[in-house]
């Protein structure tokens, strides 16, 4: 399901914290990898010759997956590319990444899907998954062939960006999915709700006059798509959730035994609609930033599992498009290289949430959702390895991005916490 | 779990740099306010006399950039700089650059290149004026932006309101009809709460923005609350903002038989308010419209002293975090 370059690398991690929360590990040692195979743990090893990197005062942990990525192929090669969007996820401290199929042409067949595999194999940094349309041209009108896009290689399906508007339609996509062996993801969104909405309703879209976008727009559609995934005890994910209600919503939907996960973006993590007060576009994203006590429930949400993964919903926009008026903006920002120090300065720093939850939510998380190897420290597993600086600061810059585009919602911002060193799939992908 | 802080101070992304506009009323001061409208009335007393011009702002250059169909903003803003002998260039978005698809920033470019120094500005969309600040040079006033702002309309209204009542402080304005829609409502509650006025918001519920409250107003759903109001200010129906189908309000007609402002509902000594264009019949009965406590064309006389004030003040006070000298004194 993920392809990328191949690489076989030797490497020495010598005297870091190696931290593989799912393993249960947390200790200062050495790592070693044998042709990008993890081959040893423990003190004092032998180099064997191999490159060795000092990681004193530094943390091993497994390394991420970002399950919501838009990497703008076939289509939008003056946004991204997979080149520049897989050294971005490298440069993340990511070891694989999954591409949303709304593209222009939409990824709803083999041979779009065959295509982007082909150059994936060839320029792509780090792994990547592509996802296929639940329907055809993401049009909301007739399922794609499901079981053909996943045996050419599809990681799952979704219609990102758009909701599955019929409720017939959703049914029948929950039916037959399962035949196919992928998993569903969702982008909840009612569209007579949230219609020609900017920003989150509430006190601030009514002073500054924007359209509202409700957080009911969103939470109505995670209820009808659990109370669908229920009836036909179906399992699902739903995408980027943002609000309370919807948080509410999937904590008791898995109570009662409904196999649904949850992620959410690291923006929706750390901001709340005042931050809209600025008028700047690269705050704009759907679903939109919402109030503090969304921004809790989300936290809370992350903290307790109900929501398993973090995604960074990583949509790269030309500059030309973002430099209008917000409501004339796209929707969406980048995220790909800012995800962890964000994650690191706004939650870890001041204690909200721990270290352990983040790595987690971040990597054994996401992989768990789509059934992808989970990456991790022990010996005979691929080496798949982060090396993060958590005391190191830095300011980002439109020079700090390795992606095309640079519609950061952190620019100007000081981060601390920073990206050594990425190995992904056994292969160097990045080093700072 | 521990305590989730809104945001951290940092955490936003960086402001423009400080220069002065009049962007929104969100910005200004109470002091401000009060200078603006000190000069504005001593420009009223210029404009009593035979020779209307003063030389005040010669060699001055605003450019009026209207992106939306205007007619008493954008003649009011070219007189304004006219009396005060500055050169004017208006532009219109038909006929212009705008429709060969060229971009606000790029406009903006290449007004800026004629080194003007006020850009007016009116346009659809809410952030446009900031965005044309960011590119250029001029000070900047907006004239109205989407749904937004249109803070020169509110300074002109509360200058009606003092020079009708002699007071702001304590006056209970109701603000009646699509709020949701309007720019002059928003810039409206700001600028009276800020002089201490007392708002009330009266309207069907969809056309009241949910959590506008919080901007320091009373909302009420009932007709029946503007009773208590010195001043009557009745919103249009904007008509051209209604999305199709958005069922707002069932029809026209119900909302006029339900929240028309008419001669049966007002007490006898309630001023009335709007800013135009009115939809006679619809929100406002044409009784009321044409009636002695109808304060409409006063306001479009105000709008012109108030206009006058805003360009002088931008031109002539220094940059922000200076103090401000005396308001002018016409000999």
């Amino acid at each position: 399901m993920l392809f990328g370059k191949q690489g076989k690398d030797d490497l020495v991690v010598r005297g870091a914290r190696v931290l593989d929360p799912v393993e249960g590990l947390d200790t200062v040692c050495d790592v070693r990898v044998d042709a990008g195979t993890i081959a040893q743990l423990g003190t004092s090893l032998d180099a064997n010759g191999h490159r060795v990197v000092d990681g004193a005062g530094l943390v091993l942990a497994p390394a991420f997956v970002d399950p919501h990525v838009h990497l703008r192929v076939p289509g939008r090669e003056d946004e991204e590319t997979i080149a520049s969007g897989t050294a971005a996820a490298a440069a993340g401290g990511y070891c694989a990444i999954l591409a949303m199929p709304n593209t222009e042409p939409v990824v709803d067949s083999a041979a779009v899907l065959g295509s982007l595999i082909e150059d994936a194999q060839a320029d792509a940094e780090v792994p990547v998954g592509f996802l296929a349309a639940i329907t055809r041209g993401q049009e909301g009108a007739e399922l794609t062939e499901m079981v053909e896009l996943a045996e050419q290689g599809a990681a799952g399906f979704s219609d990102d960006g758009q909701p599955v508007v019929a409720p017939g339609l959703m049914r029948r996509a929950l039916q037959y999915h399962g035949v196919a062996g992928r998993r569903l993801a969702l982008h909840c969104e009612e569209p007579t709700l949230s219609r020609s909405g900017q920003m989150h309703e509430g006190a601030i879209s009514a002073e500054l006059g924007f359209a509202g976008y409700p957080s009911v727009a969103e939470s109505v559609m995670v209820e009808r798509d659990l109370a669908l995934a229920a009836y036909e005890e179906a399992p699902l994910h739903l995408l980027h959730l943002s609000a309370r209600e919807s948080v509410e919503a999937l904590r008791g939907a898995q109570a009662r035994g409904v196999e649904a996960t949850g992620e959410v973006t690291p923006h929706h993590l750390c901001l709340t609609d005042e931050a809209v007060r600025t008028l700047d576009p690269n705050l704009k994203m759907n679903p939109p930033l919402r109030s503090a006590d969304d921004r809790a429930a989300l936290i809370e949400g992350l903290r307790d599992g109900t929501i398993g993964a973090v995604a960074t919903d990583h949509a790269p926009h030309a500059r030309h498009e973002k430099e209008v008026p917000f409501e004339a903006a796209p929707f969406g920002v980048t995220g790909l290289e800012t995800a962890f120090a964000a994650l690191y300065t706004s939650l870890v720093e001041p204690g909200l949430v721990a270290l352990e939850t983040v790595l987690e939510r971040m990597s054994a998380g996401p992989a768990h959702v789509y059934g992808l190897e989970r990456p991790k420290i022990a010996v005979g597993a691929p080496a798949n390895l982060v090396l993060l600086d958590t005391a190191a600061t830095w300011r980002v810059e439109e020079e700090s991005f390795r992606s095309r585009s640079t519609n950061s919602w952190l620019l100007g911002q000081t981060l601390k916490g920073k990206i050594r060193l990425t190995v992904a799939a056994g292969r160097m992908a990045f080093e700072a | 779990m521990g305590e989730i802080h809104v945001m951290r101070e940092g955490f936003l992304p960086p402001k423009p740099p400080p220069r002065r506009h009049l962007i929104s009323i969100g910005d200004v001061s109470r002091d401000d306010v009060e200078r603006l409208l000190a000069t504005a009335r001593s420009f009223s007393r210029s404009l009593e006399r035979e020779v209307k011009k003063l030389p005040t702002l010669r060699g001055h250059t605003v450019v009026n950039v209207f992106y939306e169909s205007s007619t008493r903003t954008s003649s009011s803003f070219e007189l304004a700089a006219k009396r005060l002998s500055a050169d004017t260039m208006s532009i219109k978005a038909a006929g212009s650059a705008v429709d060969k698809g060229e971009s606000l920033k790029d406009t903006a470019l290449t007004l800026g290149a004629y080194d003007p120094d006020v850009i007016v500005i009116r346009h659809p969309q809410i952030g446009a004026p900031q965005l044309v600040a960011r590119y250029t040079e001029a000070h900047i006033v907006n004239a109205g932006d989407g749904k937004h702002q249109h803070p020169t309309q509110a300074l002109l209204d509360l200058y009606t309101i003092r020079e009708e009542l002699g007071r702001i402080e304590g006056v209970h304005v109701a603000i009646v009809g699509d709020v949701l829609h309007s720019r002059v409502a928003r810039s409206n509650v700001q600028a009276l709460t800020l002089m201490g006025a007392q708002v009330t918001l009266v309207g069907p519920p969809p056309l009241i923005p949910r959590g506008i409250e919080a901007m320091g107003c009373e909302v009420s759903h009932d007709i029946a609350a503007i009773g208590a109001a010195d001043i009557v200010y009745v919103l249009r129906m904007q008509r051209e903002r209604m999305q199709e189908g958005a069922n707002y309000v069932p029809s026209l007609r119900e909302y006029t038989a339900r929240w028309g402002v008419t001669p049966e509902r007002l007490r006898p000594g309630q001023k009335v308010m709007h800013p135009g264009p009115m939809n006679r019949g619809v929100e406002i009965d044409p009784v009321v419209a044409d009636a002695a406590d109808a304060l409409i064309e006063r306001q479009v006389r105000a709008g012109l002293v108030v206009r006058m004030s805003v360009l002088y003040d931008l031109l002539t006070t220094g940059p922000v975090g200076v103090r401000s000298p005396e308001p002018l004194e016409v000999a």
